[in-house]
């Protein structure tokens, strides 16, 4: 596998596995309950980047919400290492896809807030300042949210990620709402960092040459109930180049499975 | 605060800065002698047009125009310090003078106010008396009256002071825990949804008979005035929250106290200090109707205890004092929420 080359580069963290068995969930809406999730299976291994890639609103975010325990899922279980997840744990952190910055926290005070939240600050306050300069937001560490442009305010939500030493990062559509160029040079370096921290990523997108540039796997779901159609090992070295024509081939297998042959 | 700085340095800052010190208009030593001139014939009015001949005689005239004579003398000192300053407006000095440049309209508008004033009451005793009583009435009044004006002022001061921050706190409080916790939502909003709408001077023959002393009820009442805005403002900010805030929190690991700490009461500042405001403007209401009824002290006994002696000069000196409090009152909060709240932009300036 593609990914275990990842332990010996960087190795400080190690990944963490997932397992989601036989997940079904929905919710109430109207008094009726309506379904999102439909007996989801996937296993994680340490070290992955698996994209979740589905239409618009087929549950792939409530899949994530459901791992990084912010809800408990209707029936089945998600297991992290082998242990069944029973509330939210720094050891799996979520960046959305707004960035949710406090406003009233400078891009530092936000970076820290795992620390603080966790009484570490004082301890292990220069991880923020390290997280800052991974991310490139060396410099504006006193600036406040509203004075970030989108990709800055995106770049300071992932260092107040990355700040825990996350063994699991989940990101709901981190780029959805960024410009394209922005998009593409983070694309990038997301691998890398990806690449260096040795953590399992998991990665919500619609996008799906992002999907292909970035992940090992993408796991390409139905419309809503969201099953899983495909599981795609994406078996290509890093970094990866946007015209290779293995990834060209996969993806229009996936716009296949998407229904969308037609527009290729 | 180096916050503008900041936002000057980096490139997704909105909003262009503007220079600070405006430039000074080439016409303003000419604006500044006009005002000093006026505040010059309101003083020479006053001091030589003698009182009209069938009313008494006003003490202190002298006094105040001499007031009017300092203030025309350093209006005509601006005038030449404007143009001085012109070419290079650098130092507190030139900032000083732009600021005043600023006011000189209204400074021409206030001396013939004085003016108008001067002639329809003691000059001409046009207007009725006792009702109306010329501006060196008031001066009499703070150079004869002040030591008993200064008592009433720290009286009425250390009453708002005392009800207004319990208020506040309490309303802090009670609008977290609102906000925040389901049952105390049910148990505590039906009683404040009740009671909140009803003015608090409303309590004043209940609060007089109930508590101890009419200070202790007085105190009561301002917390009551103060305290619900601030709960119900407070209780919409916490329940506004945006939930993602509390997601991101829960994901790094955050306890229940941090949740609220730091998170909802951070977010409902905005909010907190609109309450903070409103419950201000409610505790001065307050205070002056529980000094005329019950304390036997402060600015509102006085404005009571002025009026039964018919001493409307009095009266109007304390109003003016009462108004510059209030005021000033009013400024300081909004000073410090501007301290706290520096993240907000576009905030109101008061």
């Amino acid at each position: 596998m593609v990914a275990l080359e990842n332990t010996d580069t960087a190795g400080m963290t190690a990944g963490m596995t997932i397992d989601v068995q036989a997940v079904s969930h929905s919710f109430e809406l109207h008094g009726a309950p309506l379904p999102v999730l439909d007996g989801v299976e996937l296993r994680v291994e340490p070290g992955e980047l698996v994209a979740l890639l589905g239409p618009s609103g087929c549950g792939k975010s409530t899949l994530l919400r459901l791992i990084a325990g912010l809800e408990p899922p209707s029936h089945g279980r998600i297991l992290a290492d082998g242990r069944p997840i029973a509330g939210p744990d720094p050891s799996r952190v979520v960046v959305f896809q707004d960035p949710t910055l406090y406003p009233w926290r400078t891009v530092r005070d936000n970076a820290a807030l795992g620390l603080e939240a966790r009484g570490l600050l004082r301890s292990q306050g220069h991880r923020v300042d390290e997280a800052l300069a991974l991310v490139g937001l060396t410099g504006f560490e006193k600036a406040y949210p509203h004075q970030l442009s989108g990709g800055m305010a995106q770049r300071a939500a992932l260092a107040r990620a990355l700040v825990n030493d996350p063994r699991l990062l989940v990101l709901d559509e981190p780029l959805g709402k960024l410009d394209s160029l922005t998009r593409l040079a983070m694309q990038s370096e997301l691998v890398e960092l990806w690449r260096r921290a040795g953590f399992t990523g998991l990665l919500v997108t619609h996008d799906i040459e992002e999907a292909l540039f970035m992940a090992t796997r993408v796991i390409v779901f139905s419309e809503r109930p969201a099953r899983i159609k495909a599981d795609l090992p994406i078996d290509r070295p890093y970094p990866r180049h946007r015209g290779d024509p293995v990834l060209t081939e996969l993806r229009h297998r996936i716009l296949e499975l998407l229904g969308l042959a037609e527009t290729w | 605060m180096s916050v503008n700085d900041t936002a000057a340095a980096l490139p997704a800052a909105t909003g262009g800065a503007l220079p600070n010190g405006a430039p000074i208009p080439s016409a303003l030593p000419l604006r500044f002698s006009a005002a000093a001139l006026l505040w010059f014939a309101a003083s020479g009015m006053t001091a030589l047009w003698p009182d009209a001949p069938d009313a008494q005689e006003w003490e202190r005239t002298g006094e105040f125009a001499s007031l009017l004579l300092v203030a025309a003398g350093l209006l005509a000192l601006a005038a030449p310090l404007s143009a001085i300053l012109r070419p290079a407006p650098r130092g507190w000095l030139a900032a000083t003078t732009a600021g005043l440049s600023a006011s000189v309209p209204w400074l021409i508008a206030l001396a013939l106010g004085v003016i108008g004033w001067e002639i329809l009451t003691a000059k001409l005793n046009l207007l009725p008396r006792p009702f109306f009583v010329p501006p060196q009435a008031l001066l009499e009044v703070y150079l004869d009256d002040w030591p008993r004006l200064l008592d009433c002022f720290a009286a009425s001061l250390r009453l708002l002071v005392t009800g207004y921050a319990v208020g506040s706190a309490l309303g802090v409080v009670a609008g977290v825990a609102i906000g925040w916790s389901r049952a105390v939502g049910y148990w505590v909003h039906p009683v404040l949804r009740l009671i909140g709408p009803l003015p608090a001077t409303a309590w004043l023959p209940i609060a007089f008979f109930a508590f101890p002393t009419s200070w202790s009820a007085s105190v009561f009442l301002i917390a009551l005035a103060s305290g619900v805005p601030v709960t119900i403002l407070t209780w919409s900010g916490v329940a506004g929250v945006n939930s993602a805030y509390y997601d991101i929190a829960r994901t790094l690991g955050a306890s229940q106290r941090f949740l609220v700490l730091k998170v909802a009461v951070p977010a409902a500042m905005p909010h907190v200090f609109v309450g903070l405001f409103m419950g201000l403007g409610a505790s001065f209401a307050v205070l002056v109707v529980a000094e005329m009824l019950g304390v036997k002290s402060g600015v509102g006994w006085y404005l009571q205890w002025a009026q039964g002696w018919a001493a409307y000069g009095n009266m109007y000196a304390a109003l003016l004092v009462m108004a510059l409090v209030c005021s000033g009152l009013v400024t300081l909060l909004f000073h410090v929420r501007d301290h706290l709240l520096a993240w907000q932009k576009g905030m109101l300036k008061w």
